[in-house]
């Protein structure tokens, strides 16, 4: 009787629900998105090209989508082992360690690129020791890879724990009686249970750190053709009350950015 | 009606008797919980009622301005401010808050062209006053209505060097030589950096006789440059704090500032043979102070900053005050240099914005050749 109450009760919420959620989207998400396309296809096609096609525009758009892919990929496989280890072992400090995965959540990214930059700068804590053995982070490309790998962190373990969770070590036991080595029991009983989420925590990180700008600005050195990111162009052209370029720049940075999101996804549509 | 001893529900000690006319006490553990809310709710109300009286209070007599300015007057804001305040107070009898808002100038410009409420802006170059007329929110003509261009105080670019002066750092040639690391901002985002940039290209251009020749040693200069804060703030930091970079390019103030109050003893001031006239000019913002009605208190706050004791202050706070009497009885602090000024080196800010700053401008080209 009881079940069916609470049933009931969840039901009849579905217009309400829908239409909060609609009216939420629309107005947080659709009309923002809607009014850079309008804004950004009002200009020439010609002034549109020239803006996303300058030198410095396309080194921002390397710069920024290789850190972003490098930082997702570093990310997922960190993520994949720190997952593991948090859901698979039971040892002192778990619950610290699996605490700390949720701090760059918590904490304002500005200070993050602050205390990256301290870290790795030429005399940093870190970046002392790197200095004589030739290698930069700090004002190098290494340090947005960095940067980005912080704030991306919670994104790729959050989204395997759970699945990692669910998996059933039975499946596994099995396979290894029958024969199977520990790595191959991995690649092939394992790995393919974990492929959708391996692919949408890097989805989710690439996501996050192609918009990232606060963490960044410190760390980057911010030099352009070099280590300048798009978000950071954008900034600076809307510094210059230059609009047309930031909105051109944005938009074909969303466009570029939605392509690669939709080509991963892809690869996990095929397989099923 | 009875009395009864209050007691502090925690230890149960005696209190202060209550005995109000109206109210009928019983004994009991209930009552005294009871009591003990009532009283809570009664001082929580009296809170509400001073808080709703003060904000009333407030709102009736204070006036607001807001002043949006740039980075590196967070200090000298904040003393005329309060003096100001109290200098209105003596003759109006009136309270009035001044609130800041800082940052880099041009973001600051852009805030309030999308509708920040700037009663006064007061930012690090003229060119981002134009944009805020452009926009409507002030007369084309605005560097014309104060004394001296708009700017009541003025600055000029000199470097900062480590104690001692290791690298022997002497004037502008010397920040072109290989192997130097040059601090400075990002001209694309901080006005205090633009300055900087059009301080050294006029240098090299009348030292060496032409444009051409002031891009090639601009861009030397550039290729000693490990890295491109977004504002003056931050190219402190860097410098000061990190201990990156051998020679730093600043303000005056910024620079006085460094070497005499964040970090005295670390670092010394090396003053070029020439550099630039920086006039950072303030504006009152029309549509806004008409929409406030704050026009007196607004023209009131704009003076005080020309007045001997505005001057003072600003003198105080390493910004040259145009009133040479106001540094008397300080310290010295103000090097003399030789100065040229951005109109008869490059015209005007919408000129040198075109040539240098814009899309394309020289700095895109030199970094552009930097890869």
């Amino acid at each position: 009787m009881t079940t069916l109450t609470i049933r009931r009760s969840v039901l009849p919420g579905f217009r309400l629900t829908l239409g909060v959620s609609l009216t939420f989207i629309v107005l947080l998400l659709l009309i923002p998105v809607a009014a850079l396309v309008v804004k950004g296809s009002s200009q020439s096609v010609s002034a549109f090209w020239a803006s996303i096609s300058s030198p410095r525009a396309l080194a921002a758009f390397r710069v920024s989508l290789l850190a972003s892919a490098a930082a997702a990929t570093i990310n997922t496989a960190l993520g994949l082992a720190t997952a593991w280890v948090l859901e698979r072992h039971r040892f002192a400090g778990r619950g610290l360690l699996d605490m700390l995965i949720d701090v760059p959540f918590a904490l304002p990214t500005s200070v993050a690129g602050i205390t990256l930059a301290t870290l790795y700068g030429p005399n940093g804590m870190i970046g002392r020791i790197l200095a004589p053995l030739g290698i930069r982070v700090a004002y190098a490309p290494a340090g947005i890879v960095v940067a980005l790998i912080f704030v991306t962190v919670p994104f790729a373990v959050r989204t395997l724990q759970p699945v990692i969770r669910d998996l059933d070590p039975e499946v596994e036991d099995a396979a290894e009686s029958l024969g199977s080595s520990r790595l191959t029991t991995f690649l092939r009983v394992t790995l393919p249970e974990l492929r959708p989420a391996i692919l949408t925590a890097f989805t989710l990180s690439f996501a996050r750190a192609i918009g990232e700008y606060g963490s960044v600005i410190f760390i980057a050195g911010n030099m352009p053709m070099r280590t300048e990111t798009i978000p950071l162009l954008i900034m600076i052209h809307l510094d210059q009350f230059d609009y047309a370029t930031a909105t051109a720049i944005a938009l074909a940075y969303l466009v570029a950015a939605l392509l690669l999101l939709t080509i991963v996804q892809s690869m996990q549509w095929r397989r099923r | 009606m009875w009395t009864s001893v209050n007691r502090c529900p925690v230890t149960g000690s005696p209190g202060r008797p209550v005995s109000r006319p109206g109210d009928v006490v019983t004994r009991g553990p209930g009552n005294r919980a009871e009591l003990f809310f009532a009283r809570i709710v009664d001082s929580i109300g009296r809170l509400l009622l001073i808080g709703a009286l003060v904000l009333v209070a407030s709102a009736l007599s204070a006036a607001e301005l807001l002043n949006v300015s740039y980075d590196p007057t967070r200090e000298l804001y904040q003393e005329i401010n309060s003096e100001f305040a109290r200098a209105w107070m003596r003759a109006h009898r009136e309270s009035v808050v001044v609130k800041m808002s800082h940052g880099g100038s041009g973001k600051q410009a852009r805030s309030v062209i999308d509708g920040l409420p700037a009663d006064v802006v007061t930012l690090a170059l003229g060119y981002d006053i134009d944009a805020i007329a452009r926009a409507g929110l002030l007369p084309a003509t605005w560097q014309s209505r104060l004394p001296f261009h708009s700017a009541p105080y003025t600055s000029t670019i000199v470097f900062v060097v480590r104690k001692g002066n290791p690298k022997g750092i002497r004037d502008w040639d010397d920040l072109g030589r290989p192997g130097l690391s040059v601090i400075t901002p990002n001209p694309k985002t901080s006005g205090g950096a633009r300055w900087n940039y059009l301080a050294a290209w006029g240098w090299a251009k009348r030292r060496y006789g032409s444009d051409a020749r002031a891009m090639e040693f601009v861009s030397r200069v550039f290729r000693n440059v490990p890295l491109l804060d977004t504002g003056a703030r931050g190219a402190t930091t860097t410098f000061v704090e990190r201990g990156i970079g051998d020679v730093y390019i600043a303000w005056e103030n910024e620079a006085l500032l460094v070497t005499r109050t964040i970090a005295p003893g670390r670092f010394q001031i090396v003053m070029p043979s020439e550099s630039i006239l920086a006039e950072p000019p303030v504006a009152i913002v029309d549509s806004v102070v008409r929409q406030h009605g704050t026009s007196a208190i607004v023209r009131a706050y704009v003076e005080f900053l020309y007045s001997p004791m505005g001057q003072r202050i600003a003198a105080k706070h390493f910004f040259r005050p145009r009133d040479s009497g106001a540094t008397a009885g300080l310290p010295p602090t103000f090097a003399p240099v030789k100065l040229f000024t951005l109109e008869e080196m490059f015209g005007s800010w919408s000129a040198a914005h075109a040539a240098h700053f814009a899309n394309g401008g020289s700095f895109d080209r030199i970094m552009a050749a930097h890869r």
